[in-house]
């Protein structure tokens, strides 16, 4: 049995995120996905995806994604130094009556230097920061959309956007997160119903996952956990979920086949379908946590 | 003094614990946790802080609501979408999407908003019982953790330099972005942990792109190398076609789990097969260099 997101007419946008790496994000993002129907499954974690790798897509589609950098026009500018002045971020530096030098890696395309200049010297132009793939999972079932960042550059968080950008409203849109804290993270999971926090019960999990916790409260996002690896390590994870009370929506054993289908990029569900109804129950439980919060606000 | 930066794209695959027992068993250096937003070494080496300072990274724009006359400039302006103009209260920053450029301050008519600094985290100097630490906490849902990292390693550096230190031993975060380019650029040596996953494998190459876009080279060990062995003679010919050592292959042991949950680097908990193989990489890093 197949369940989609349309309970109350509305379609979910889940994030999944963890604080530390290597919990099982993708894990739980792409069987997820292969539980549900009419999905969108989105891979922001775009300094190292990973998703596709477990879905065999069919690309249909790449395209650039950029951000602004100025271009100076020296048959305007008199080197007055204003644009330099103004950036946040040293991106820019005025050599006097020699040229400005644009330091596009510290750039934030925020157009301040553009703004300020009193010549009108200052255009913007494109410079590409990654990539946007979008496709199919090799069964039809799932799209997929997911961003890669080049080879050296900084700027995650505004191809981050614009993989979000692509967010379809008719489907129920799962967003893979990168792990973390900061700022990719925070893009990743802004705008987000809901958030699945993956987790492993160990000190390094549980430490991360207070982090995480953290964030999500500033953000205002309602969360949930999903505990992977269950058994090993220690019982403070659970204690923590107790006290904080962070209702647990699902956990998943530490079980070698389970380890060696990850491995080979299979994902579990597939193998082990039983498990299909487990993960789309936890929708059923956001459901219920979400109405129930709705009612106490209003 | 040479400076050695343990990495992997992607993330949990060991990093922490493999980093943990080298600073059991390396001599004379200071150990840097570079991981600013989710750092975890602490856990494993037990750091008492004998120094704190603020963090001030990026700035973020603050509003007079008493100035502002709500004509909508700001939000125009804004690139990050970090102005909006809610219903009944006007318009307000929200301070996890201000990126601090002060495009908005520029445009604003009135005069209501200004940058101010914010204190985005904490950069800590430390003393353990393996030497002395550097280490750093990000605010939360702040951003800048690139620039944090560098206040890091130049706290190690300057730690290096005063304690006599030869080495200076940098736990990195997981990605290719921002922090982990800063905790790459400049050292000796980026010592690649990955496992045999198809995403471990995924994630290895991206991550030795960027290794050798600035230049620094590697070495590779594999975590877990047991639980795909398939994978892991993949990896293998791969950093032999690259050119890139690998210098250890670490087994899957329950025993990683148990020592940290004892809160003790693995080689101190335990000298069982783990410890054998962190005890070799670390040789073969010496015999390598």
């Amino acid at each position: 049995m197949e369940r989609t997101m349309q309970q109350n007419g509305e379609r979910m946008i889940i994030a999944i995120a963890s604080g530390k790496g290597g919990t099982g994000k993708t894990t739980v993002a792409v069987n997820l996905a292969l539980s549900l129907s009419n999905v969108q499954l989105m891979d922001c974690d775009v300094e190292e995806p990973n998703a596709h790798l477990f879905l065999d897509p069919v690309i249909e589609e790449i395209t650039p994604a950029c951000t602004q950098v100025p271009r100076v026009n020296y048959d305007l500018c008199d080197y007055c130094g204003k644009c330099a002045a103004a950036c946040e971020y040293n991106a820019l530096v005025v050599v006097p009556q020699k040229e400005v030098m644009v330091f596009p890696e510290l750039c934030h395309g925020c157009g301040l230097c553009s703004l300020v200049c009193p010549q009108d010297a200052i255009s913007e132009e494109p410079r590409e920061i990654g990539v946007i793939k979008t496709g199919k999972s090799s069964d039809g079932n799932i799209d997929l959309v997911y961003g890669v960042l080049n080879i050296g550059e900084v700027m995650a968080t505004p191809l981050i956007d614009q993989v979000k950008a692509t967010i379809d409203p008719e489907k129920t849109v799962i967003i893979d997160a990168s792990p973390g804290t900061a700022c990719p993270v925070i893009a990743a999971v802004q705008g987000s119903d809901y958030c699945i926090l993956v987790t492993e019960p160990t000190p390094f999990g549980l430490y991360d996952l207070k982090l995480a916790v953290d964030v999500l409260r500033v953000l205002k996002i309602p969360f949930g956990m999903v505990i992977n690896r269950a058994g090993i390590g220690d019982r403070k994870v659970y204690e923590y979920c107790e006290k904080e009370k962070i209702q647990i929506l699902l956990e998943i054993p530490h079980d070698t086949r389970i380890a060696r289908y990850y491995s080979k990029g299979v994902p579990f569900v597939k193998t082990m379908p039983e498990w299909k109804e487990h993960f789309a129950g936890i929708i059923d439980s956001i459901y219920l946590q979400t109405t129930r919060l709705d009612k106490n606000n209003t | 003094m040479k400076q050695i930066t343990v990495i992997s794209g992607k993330g949990g695959t060991g990093k922490t614990t493999l980093v943990g027992s080298l600073a059991a068993i390396a001599e004379n250096k200071v150990i840097a946790d570079c991981d600013v937003d989710a750092p975890d070494l602490h856990l494993l080496v037990h750091p008492e802080i004998i120094k704190r300072e603020e963090f001030r990274g990026a700035k973020v724009a603050v509003m007079d609501k008493t100035l502002c006359t709500e004509c909508g400039t700001c939000e125009e302006t804004c690139r990050f979408n970090a102005i909006a103009s809610i219903e009944g209260s006007g318009y307000a920053v929200n301070p996890t999407r201000c990126e601090g450029c002060g495009a908005c301050v520029f445009t604003c008519p009135g005069e209501a908003v200004t940058l101010k600094e914010r204190v985005s985290g904490y950069a800590f100097i430390s003393k353990t019982n393996y030497g002395p630490m550097v280490h750093a906490q990000l605010n939360i849902a702040e951003e800048a953790s690139g620039k944090l990292v560098t206040v890091v390693r130049n706290n190690a550096q300057q730690v290096a330099e005063k304690e006599g230190c030869e080495l200076i031993l940098i736990d990195g975060s997981p990605g290719i972005g921002c922090p982990v380019i800063a905790s790459l650029t400049g050292v000796d040596l980026a010592l690649i942990v990955t496992e045999p996953t198809m995403s471990g494998l995924h994630d290895l190459e991206r991550i030795m792109d960027v290794t050798r876009h600035f230049g620094v080279g590697s070495a590779v060990c594999i975590n877990k190398y047991d639980i795909n062995e398939d994978n892991s003679a993949k990896i293998t010919e791969f950093c032999r076609q690259r050119g890139i050592a690998v210098v250890g292959n670490i087994p899957y042991d329950p025993v990683v789990t148990e020592a940290m949950v004892a809160g003790k680097p693995v080689v101190e908990f335990s000298s069982g097969v783990v410890s054998k193989a962190i005890n070799d990489i670390w040789a073969g890093i010496n015999q390598y260099e």
